[in-house]
């Protein structure tokens, strides 16, 4: 087996009493696209701020691409090569789509210095553009590029806030509800970019979802959270016909 | 122990009029989430009633108490809370505390066109006989008015308990005090509770604003400024939430600055400066070690997230045509003016010209920390005092180039910019907003008066600069050559500014601050470092303020730190967001407002006025106090319009050009098109 891209190991957290994540352990490979699953309150956002850094967590260790994460910051994870979505939109109010991706990708490239804004050299570079417009057609957002991001439709949000992610190049897109707020048409066209993304780019994928086709059709391997604790793991048919997965999270309907 | 009960008992008197004050500000940020600093003017509106009352007027104590402090205090509470903060709950607490600021520089000088109570003397406070001394102990004395503070602020605070614990009113408003959102689940009208916490809090604030004066002997301005930075620390002490700890808070920093002021050596420079800056001294260190401090508790409304999204600059609407066609009106309008300053218009104009181009330069000041980076500063006539009073002393004691000097003295104003912005690191907001002020206090009252910083007890002098061939040098006076050549030299570092604010914008730094803006949380899942971005933003905007400071006071040649006081620096802020703080065009507005208003609208339209529209006394007699109060209630609109009330109005007719351009145009294709068929 490869080496993992990630690697996380007895990750704690806990919030005031309330345990959001106990000893939970789990790994990503390469390239590999890897489901979370688990009902409301799991934890599965917990540990995707936990990944980031956005929250500290008690106990435990986070290993990415062979570098130890625990005294690194937010923002130079993502630098590594971690990218993600939020569950709750967060995007940037009052730009455009064609701006979330060029402040993505000069964020990657991290070569913003000031003295080159002063010498007139801060303009997006043709590099920059192309990858933005690349990114931009790839997502079907093209049309929308230049709209101010109010005024797009949740769903189109969703797909800016990928691309954004995309454009920083990630190793490994850490994705939390996608297709929440998306129709059927719209999750399907989002799993396609995602498989596409996965192979073109060969990015791995960790992907928190609640739409069971959609994660069925995507992903090899899923881990299944419930009040914080890993209760099965392992490749997606063998998961899915666990029994007690079913009763927690998927009722019966699968 | 003489000395420290006679200390002990003076400070609590002073300390009784913070911790009133400090109180209402609890108060009201707890129930509205506004940080009510304009309480220093609404306290001064309370003591300035009385003052005429009962002073001026002669009425007895009782009425005239009742009517400035029961009825006038809260009436104005209660009317700023029915007209502006009831409306902002959602609005960013920066815009909140923008209004506020608006209302505080407007506030005494509306009281100012009905009581001119400037520097009035004498006070009489709220006892008989309030200069009558007890004295309880041999050597300790206590007059009657320490009295009276030291009692109303105990009765205030058991009162306060009392309604708390054992009233339904004080429950409610301790529910809405702790969760407004539960409360309103439960059934109880919060916005009624609001608006009565604003009335209790702006009597409160009217109580200190009558007790206050006793201890100054005066009713001034000045003194209500201290006692809102002394009140601030104290409620900032107390996380903007507890009342009994600002309570203590504001009688502790009464007490501590009385032993300071006793126990410190007298005829030492530094003992003799920290006196009177000790509440910004406390407010700073408060401000910087407080841990709790680091995220904003501010009220967060779970329907913040529907507010309509902020509207888009001018320049965002603008397509190719209108942008040209702008622009060239803009190169129109100044060509013609330069062109009038230079041939046809006299030396006054060309003086105006000239401050115009210098106060934009520091105004672009403001548009870097405010329109790119988000943050209030109150503290950038401090950075451009910097870049005076350092450029003066390099240039005239070093007999460095004074250009050198003036770029010396910014960058050590960019440095101290800098460590300020390193305080962004962890306080947010208000507080990063209310450090600056902390620090801008600081900077006014105590390093000014050092000898090496603001020339001590003497005038300060800069120098005009000598570039090679080029003097530029002050015209003598009688003589037939101008101030031309001054005037190019500020023009060229003004289009510098601008140019590199522009370039600043389009490249790394802008997208950074402006992703910053929009959600920090996602803009580090990208990869930006918020301390970096933020600690640049306040670098380079203490750099342009140290550097248009600078040039003023080259251009002036003999200048005081007047010219650079904090109050100042409020103001700056107040205007520059009125007038569009969003870009360099902005800033020109700005400052071409700041000096015509006062210089040239009011001598002009006040007479027009009092000629031939509104033929009352009196109009003229705040000339100065009319730009505060013109531009301080425009900045009460900012939570409305952040992009500043006159861009908006610009974007709107912008966009009505713009509807008919897009009409022409779409005439025009639907006849080629059928012409083509
Ligand atoms: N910042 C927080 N403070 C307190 N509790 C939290 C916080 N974030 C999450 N929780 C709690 O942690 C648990 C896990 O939440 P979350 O990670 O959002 O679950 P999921 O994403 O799986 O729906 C929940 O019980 C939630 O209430
Ligand atoms: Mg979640």
């Amino acid at each position: 087996m490869r080496d993992p891209l990630l690697k996380v190991t007895s990750i704690t957290k806990t919030f005031s009493g309330i345990t959001a994540l106990d000893d939970v352990t789990l790994d990503v490979s390469p390239g590999e696209v890897v489901g979370l699953v688990g009902p409301n309150g799991a934890g599965k956002t917990t540990l995707f701020n936990c990944l980031l850094g956005q929250l500290k967590p008690d106990r435990g260790t986070v290993m990415f691409a062979g570098h130890d994460l625990t005294r690194v910051a937010p923002h130079l994870r993502a630098r590594l090569g971690i990218g993600r979505t939020f569950q709750r939109m967060e995007l940037f109010s009052g730009m455009t789509p064609w701006e979330h991706f060029l402040v993505a990708g000069r964020a990657r490239r991290g070569d913003g210095r000031l003295w080159k804004d002063l010498l007139g050299m801060g303009r997006p570079s043709k590099e920059e553009r192309a990858s933005a417009s690349d990114v931009l057609e790839l997502l079907g957002l093209t049309a929308d590029a230049r709209r101010p991001i109010e005024a797009l439709s949740l769903g189109r949000g969703r797909l800016v806030e990928l691309g954004r992610a995309l454009m920083i190049e990630p190793k490994l897109l850490l994705l939390d509800e996608p297709s929440s707020g998306l129709d059927h048409a719209e999750t399907a066209e989002l799993a396609e970019v995602l498989r596409n993304v996965n192979v073109e780019r060969s990015t791995a994928i960790l992907l928190v979802e609640h739409d069971v086709p959609m994660v069925r059709s995507l992903v090899s391997r899923v881990f299944v959270l419930d009040f914080g604790t890993l209760i099965a793991s392992g490749t997606t048919e063998s998961v899915f016909a666990n029994n007690a997965v079913q009763r927690a999270y998927l009722g019966t309907n699968v | 122990m003489e000395k420290f009960l006679s200390a002990l008992i003076e400070g609590m008197s002073f300390g009784g009029v913070y911790a009133l004050v400090a109180v209402g500000l609890v108060l009201a940020y707890k129930t509205s989430g506004v940080f009510n600093i304009a309480f220093g003017a609404q306290a001064f509106v309370s003591g300035a009633i009385y003052y005429q009352l009962h002073n001026r007027s002669e009425w007895p104590i009782i009425p005239a108490f009742l009517l400035a402090v029961v009825v006038a205090a809260p009436l104005v509470g209660a009317a700023l809370d029915r007209m502006l903060f009831r409306h902002l709950r959602t609005a960013p607490p920066l815009s909140r505390l923008v209004v506020a600021l608006g209302l505080l520089v407007a506030i005494p000088e509306v009281v100012g066109l009905f009581f001119k109570v400037t520097q009035a003397t004498q006070y009489k406070g709220i006892v008989p006989g309030g200069e009558i001394v007890y004295r309880p102990l041999s050597g300790v004395a206590i007059t009657r008015d320490d009295l009276s503070i030291i009692l109303s602020a105990a009765l205030v605070a058991i009162g306060l308990t009392i309604l708390f614990r054992y009233t339904s009113l004080g429950l409610r408003m301790r529910a809405v005090v702790e969760s407004p959102r539960l409360t309103e689940l439960n059934g109880i009208r919060s916005d009624i509770v609001g608006t009565t916490a604003w009335m209790l809090s702006s009597f409160v604030a009217g109580l200190a604003g009558v007790l206050l004066p006793t201890v100054f002997q005066q009713v001034s301005v000045i003194n209500y400024t201290t006692l809102l930075t002394a009140a601030i620390a104290a409620a900032v002490l107390a996380s903007l939430t507890s009342i009994p700890i600002a309570f203590a808070g504001g009688i502790g920093l009464g007490i501590l600055q009385q032993f300071v002021s006793r126990y410190l050596p007298t005829g030492n420079v530094f003992a003799s400066n920290v006196k009177p800056s000790l509440p910004f001294i406390v407010l700073f260190v408060v401000l910087l070690f407080k841990r709790s401090l680091s995220y904003e508790q501010g009220l967060k409304d779970p329907l913040a997230g529907v507010d309509p999204p902020p509207p888009v600059p001018a320049s965002a609407v603008r397509s190719r045509e209108l942008t040209i066609g702008t622009r060239i009106f803009g190169f129109v309008v100044g060509t013609w003016w330069f062109y009038s300053v230079l041939f046809l218009w006299n030396d006054i104009w060309l003086d105006r010209t000239i401050r115009i181009l210098i106060y934009a330069i520091i105004f672009c000041s403001i548009v870097v920390i405010t329109g790119m980076a988000g943050q209030i500063s109150f503290a950038q006539a401090t950075f451009a005092g910097m870049g005076a009073f350092f450029s003066a002393q390099i240039a005239t004691k070093q007999g460095v180039s004074v250009i050198a000097a003036i770029f010396i003295a910014s960058a050590v104003a960019a440095v101290v910019g800098a460590l300020i912005g390193l305080i962004a690191l962890r306080r947010r907001g208000i507080f990063l907003a209310l450090a600056t002020y902390a620090f801008a206090l600081f900077f006014d009252n105590t390093m000014v008066r050092y000898d090496w910083v603001g020339g001590g007890i003497f005038a300060i002098e800069s120098q005009r600069p000598v570039v090679g061939p080029v003097d530029f040098a002050r015209p003598v006076p009688g003589s037939t050559t101008r101030d031309t050549a001054f005037l190019v030299l500020v023009l060229v570092v003004l289009t510098l500014v601008g140019i590199a604010i522009i370039w600043m914008r389009n490249g790394t730094t802008g997208r950074f601050l402006d992703a910053l803006r929009g959600s920090e949380t996602a803009a580090a899942s990208i990869g930006i470092n918020a301390t970096k971005a933020r600690i640049i933003a306040f670098a380079v905007s203490a750099f342009i303020a140290g550097l248009g400071g600078g040039l003023l006071a080259s251009y002036k040649i003999q200048f005081s730190s007047l010219d650079y006081k904090a109050e100042l620096g409020l103001f700056w802020v107040v205007i520059v967001v009125t007038l569009g703080p969003r870009t360099v065009e902005g800033a020109i507005q700005a400052a071409a407002g700041f000096v015509l208003f006062q210089e040239w609208v009011l001598p002009t339209a006040i007479p027009w006025l009092y000629n031939h529209a509104l033929p009352f006394a009196d109009i003229t007699a705040i000339s100065i106090g009319w730009q505060q109060i013109f531009f301080g209630l425009g900045a009460v609109t900012y939570a409305k319009h952040p992009e500043g009330i006159l861009e908006s109005n610009k974007t709107a007719s912008l966009t009505r050009v713009q509807g008919l351009i897009d009409r022409f145009k779409s005439r025009r294709d639907s006849e080629i098109e059928t012409a083509s068929v």
